[in-house]
């Protein structure tokens, strides 16, 4: 199983927010992909671990916010590899869906490619193919339904065990 | 005889599904002490364990057995398996529902007399009036206790409707509010008041708003004339060789095949199970199909014309506090085609949680573009446009020419295209959502296509003659006297309101219908 070692320390909000992590690296090493800074590392099973930090990337370039960690798309794209490990022919969908991109990148490969525009660029050639398709399709769901990550688009989730908004700001709009 | 009923008792009447039409029909049936036994081929939730959570919930509740579909319109590509957004549970559709109930327009009965010859649609008028409805409409509302009528106060606005209310002042909009609902203001029915948690379409956990789950069926129960038998799938309508049905077979939880005898069989499955249960129940006496001499059964399917309009502020919104349908402008629905459209339609608030949003709001797009948007979510506000579409012979719940379900039973192929009506009238409500929330600062708007279908309708229906039409004026197959069916699948047309106060008042008249014949003896 691929898993993911939470951040220890417990980053705030205000932290995450106030960290920029498009700079941070993510480091391969061994079977895992290690995000030094922020104390967290993702174990690939089936998939090559520098397939697993390309598809991190990738994931960032889908659905790019600025405020979201490298370890909401880590655990979005989880997913992939636990399938990988169970299916040989998604296992082999991914990694040449990733050895494809890589080529098509040039010399440095998907990751060496600095600017999303230059990535985003490629994933546009390749967004109808079947590989494309499934990495994004999973991702809609793997990425945004991480409750972790509601707060910091503002969505306050369950709301039944508060007593719901009659008493916590359902009409509570002042600006109109 | 008392509930429950045995296997072999040919006095019960038969229901399949227990939501809007088949749970109301069930309490309506044993309250006139008639036995009555509803299959559901859902399980038994109760209110208490519904999630507070999209996709949780959508797993808990929604009907995903398997099911294609084809045709123009863009949900057969973006949700291939997913024609429709509904549930298979006891309660039905109605666990999910936001609980909007309108009644139809008088020309709304009467559409190929108003509208006239529209190419391509095959527009029928009811066998049924407003006036004949109007009795059955005011016994509905007041069952499910929708606000605005029957002296019950309207719900407070949440933030979503006072911004949809101020744009809609801004255009002068003049009949706008916060709805005629089937969810309490204040306790009624020994159920509490809504308490806003925004997630009505999850369940409703207080029981605030009406579902047949926790009104109807165990009203109909406590009576002792009412078993609701929870996983029975039906899968085949048995008839003898007189063309009358005699019961039905079902697969229970472990899929093991019963067969239920029955006096009278009901047919409440929604607009893509009730044709296809009877397309499946073909028999060599009835090589098309049951009740289908007309060629009409799983024909002229109609989803509305729906769309969605959301657009981000400067400052923030919280949509999704309080109910999810939480207001309605009512001007758009006359019949007035200098628009450029026959029929009219109505513009609803809604919201979806961030999960949701992110899978429906463009389907398939990525990129800045679409995230910025995401990002923004708390600033947002939305809105539902339902209108009416035109029946269209092509559109159809088919049968799968492959592909079975787990009892090896062909599986539903739905297909739908828009109509050029349907698409003027999306257009025009898209450009009038936009100017509405323009017109009070939104920074961006975003006209969302429309969502799976979640009303389905008139896949089985009415009309006064057995050559066009599958039901009566009363649901009764005109082929099989004892064969009803008791769902939104009976509409002629859409109409442009939502469909269930409609559904429930049509399921409380065909109550009174098969009381009186059975009394009579004719059936
Ligand atoms: C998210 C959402 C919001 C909605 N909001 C509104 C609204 O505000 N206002 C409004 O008017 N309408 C609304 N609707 C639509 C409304 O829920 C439906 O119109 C209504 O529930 C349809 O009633 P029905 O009896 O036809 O079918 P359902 O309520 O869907 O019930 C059918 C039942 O039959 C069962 N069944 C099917 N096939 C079989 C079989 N073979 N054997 C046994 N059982 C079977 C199903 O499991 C199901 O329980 C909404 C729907 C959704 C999904
Ligand atoms: S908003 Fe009201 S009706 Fe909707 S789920 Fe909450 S309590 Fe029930």
């Amino acid at each position: 199983m691929a898993t993911i070692y939470d951040n220890r320390r417990g980053i705030s909000r205000r932290e995450l927010l106030k960290r920029g992590t498009v700079g941070a690296a993510l480091i391969v090493s061994g079977r895992a992909v290690i995000s030094p800074e922020n104390a967290w590392g993702l174990e690939a099973t089936a998939l090559s671990p520098e397939t697993v930090a390309t598809l991190i990337l990738i994931a960032r370039d889908i659905y790019p916010h600025d405020q979201l960690a490298d370890r909401f798309y880590a655990i979005a794209i989880k997913g992939q590899d636990t399938r990988a490990a169970k299916d040989a022919s998604h296992k082999a969908l991914i990694e040449d869906g990733v050895a494809d991109l890589d080529k098509r990148a040039g010399s440095g490969g998907y990751r060496g490619l600095s600017w999303e525009r230059d990535r985003v660029a490629i994933l546009r050639e390749i967004e109808t193919t079947p590989f494309f398709q499934a990495v994004r399709g999973d991702l809609v769901v793997s990425l945004y339904d991480q409750k972790e990550l509601w707060p910091i688009f503002g969505y306050e989730g369950e709301s039944y065990s508060e007593g719901g908004y009659i008493d916590r700001g359902f009409n509570d709009i002042e600006w109109l | 005889m008392a509930a429950p009923y045995d296997l072999k008792d040919d006095g019960v009447v038969v229901i399949i599904g227990s939501g809007a039409g088949g749970g109301t029909l069930g309490n309506e049936l044993a309250q006139r002490g008639i036995d009555v036994l509803i299959l559901e081929a859902g399980s038994r939730i109760e209110f208490e364990d519904f999630i507070n959570d999209e996709w949780e919930s959508f797993a808990q509740l929604a009907w995903l057995d398997h099911r294609t579909t084809g045709g123009g319109w863009r949900v057969s590509k973006d949700f291939p398996n997913l024609p429709a957004w509904i549930v298979k549970a006891v309660g039905g559709t109605t666990t999910h529902w936001a609980g909007a109930s309108l009644r139809f327009q008088e020309h709304e009965f009467k559409t190929l007399t108003h509208y006239g010859r529209i190419e391509g649609a095959n527009l029928n008028d009811w066998p049924l009036t407003l006036a004949e409805l109007e009795p059955y409409y005011t016994k509905a509302e007041d069952k499910m206790g929708v606000t605005r009528t029957n002296d019950i106060e309207g719900l407070p606005g949440n933030n979503n409707f006072m911004v949809f209310k101020a744009g809609a002042d801004k255009l002068g909009y003049k009949e706008c509010h916060t709805g005629r609902m089937a969810i309490n203001s204040a306790d009624r029915d020994d159920r509490m008041s809504c308490q806003q948690t925004g997630f009505c379409f999850q369940g409703c956990k207080w029981g605030a708003k009406w579902s047949t789950l926790y009104t109807e069926i165990p009203k109909g129960e406590a009576t002792g004339k009412l078993e609701v038998r929870p996983n029975a799938h039906v899968v085949k309508i048995e008839h003898d060789k007189t063309g009358k049905v005699t019961g039905v077979v079902y697969a229970d939880k472990e899929g093991k095949l019963h067969e239920q005898k029955a006096r009278i069989v009901c047919l409440a499955g929604n607009s893509i199970e009730s044709p296809r249960l009877l397309l499946n129940s073909h028999s060599a006496k009835f090589p098309d199909g049951l009740a289908n001499s007309s060629g009409q059964v799983g024909k002229n399917y109609m989803r509305h014309t729906t769309g969605s309009v959301y657009a981000v502020f400067e400052k923030p919104v919280h949509m999704y506090r309080g109910t999810t349908m939480a207001g309605i402008i009512r001007d758009e629905a006359r019949h007035d085609p200098s628009r450029g459209f026959a029929g009219g339609y109505e513009m609803e608030t809604l919201s979806l949680g961030l999960p949701f949003l992110a899978a429906f709001l463009d389907p398939g797009a990525w990129g800045r573009s679409f995230t910025s948007a995401l990002d923004n979510y708390a600033n947002m506000a939305g809105m539902w446009i339902v209108g009416e579409d035109m029946p269209q012979e092509q559109n159809a719940v088919k049968l799968h020419r492959e592909l079975k379900d787990q009892y090896g039973m062909p599986i539903p192929d739905v297909w739908f295209t828009d109509h050029p009506n349907d698409e003027a009238m999306r257009n025009h409500a898209y450009k009038q959502g936009m100017a509405l929330y323009s017109a009070i600062g939104a920074i961006r708007t975003f006209p969302t296509p429309p969502y799976p279908s979640t009303h389905n309708l008139g896949t089985n229906r009415m009309s006064d003659k057995a050559s066009d039409g599958v039901v009566n004026k009363w649901g009764q197959t005109h082929d099989v006297k004892n064969l009803f069916i008791s769902d939104g699948s009976q509409f002629t047309t859409g109409g442009a309101e939502n469909p269930t106060l409609t559904i429930v008042a049509l399921a409380i008249r065909q109550a009174d219908h098969i009381a009186k014949e059975m009394a009579a003896g004719t059936i």
